[in-house]
């Protein structure tokens, strides 16, 4: 089934919350292999003006990706996930995340366009904690196209 | 870590390039760090099957490398504001390893808002692996 082009533009209700902890952020700061103390130690963080660690700055991607869930996972999308690719990713941050967060995503399928056989899909999410705006993430997936596109 | 400021900083600075050494135990740990347990990650026979060469690295792995290498010149983790990339080519990660080099180079900076836009190149075997790799950071 080829990529369903009436999501365009569809916005999703808020999903989460997805609780932040400190491991969660240690983790991912060694798997990235960022040894900044603000990841790891909450004295230095809160010396630095943040209420707790920070997460690295492409952590926001692990939320994202589970708000993309919904969508990318959804029958009548059309994608079929064992062709998908990233193509593109950005950030812009409003303010680190940071440990004790508890983040709501808000999904917006921005764009679906088809190149080349291929179908390029860019989402957007809006994470928020309490109301305030954390992080914006946009995402280009490409599902490559099959022998049936 | 001290933090850089915008007054001790002017296009044209460069950073690295470092070599950042990437096995497959780091992209397991990615993986569980992420959340992102494509087999294509960890497992050379599934990662064949399917017409790779190898093993590859998460592009939010090689994403995420090259964002500690900025962090890191700027002075701090939250100084990066903006940051985004294309994914070019995948860093492919034989049983015995790769490396990746990163490095930067400041396109401008804004005396004002004491941000600065960095242009980093993310390399593998010779070979740009992110394209259109900015970061914007906010210096003190």
């Amino acid at each position: 089934m080829p990529v369903n082009a009436d999501f365009q533009g569809r916005s999703y209700p808020p999903s989460g919350p997805y609780a932040v902890t400190a491991a969660d952020i240690a983790a991912f700061a060694s798997a990235v292999g960022s040894d900044d103390p603000v990841h790891h130690d909450p004295e230095v963080a809160r010396g630095a003006g943040y209420a707790d660690v920070i997460a690295p700055p492409t952590f926001a991607v692990t939320i994202a990706q589970r708000c993309d869930a919904e969508y990318v996972k959804d029958p009548e999308s059309g994608i079929d996930y064992s062709r998908v690719v990233h193509g593109e990713q950005r950030f812009v941050h409003h303010r680190p995340i940071t440990a004790g967060d508890e983040i709501l995503g808000e999904l917006t399928v921005d764009s679906i366009r088809s190149a080349g056989g291929h179908s390029m899909i860019t989402t957007r999410t809006e994470l928020t904690a309490g109301g305030e705006p954390v992080c914006t993430s946009t995402s280009t997936i490409v599902v490559r196209g099959g022998e049936d596109a | 870590m001290s933090i850089r400021t915008a007054a001790e900083t002017q296009a044209g600075d460069v950073f690295g390039p470092h070599t950042v050494p990437v096995a497959r135990e780091t992209l397991v740990a990615y993986a569980d760090a992420s959340g992102d347990q494509n087999p294509i990650h960890q497992d050379e026979d599934f990662a064949k099957s399917v017409g790779l060469p190898d093993v590859i690295a998460h592009g939010m792995w090689t994403m995420g490398a090259a964002g500690s290498a900025v962090s890191r010149w700027a002075g701090g983790a939250g100084r990066v504001v903006e940051f985004g990339t294309r994914f070019t080519k995948p860093v492919v990660v034989p049983a015995t390893g790769a490396d990746v080099v990163i490095g930067g180079t400041v396109k401008s900076v804004d005396s004002q808002t004491r941000r600065a836009v960095v242009d980093m190149t993310v390399t593998a075997g010779g070979e740009k692996v992110l394209g259109r790799c900015v970061a914007t950071v906010q210096l003190d």
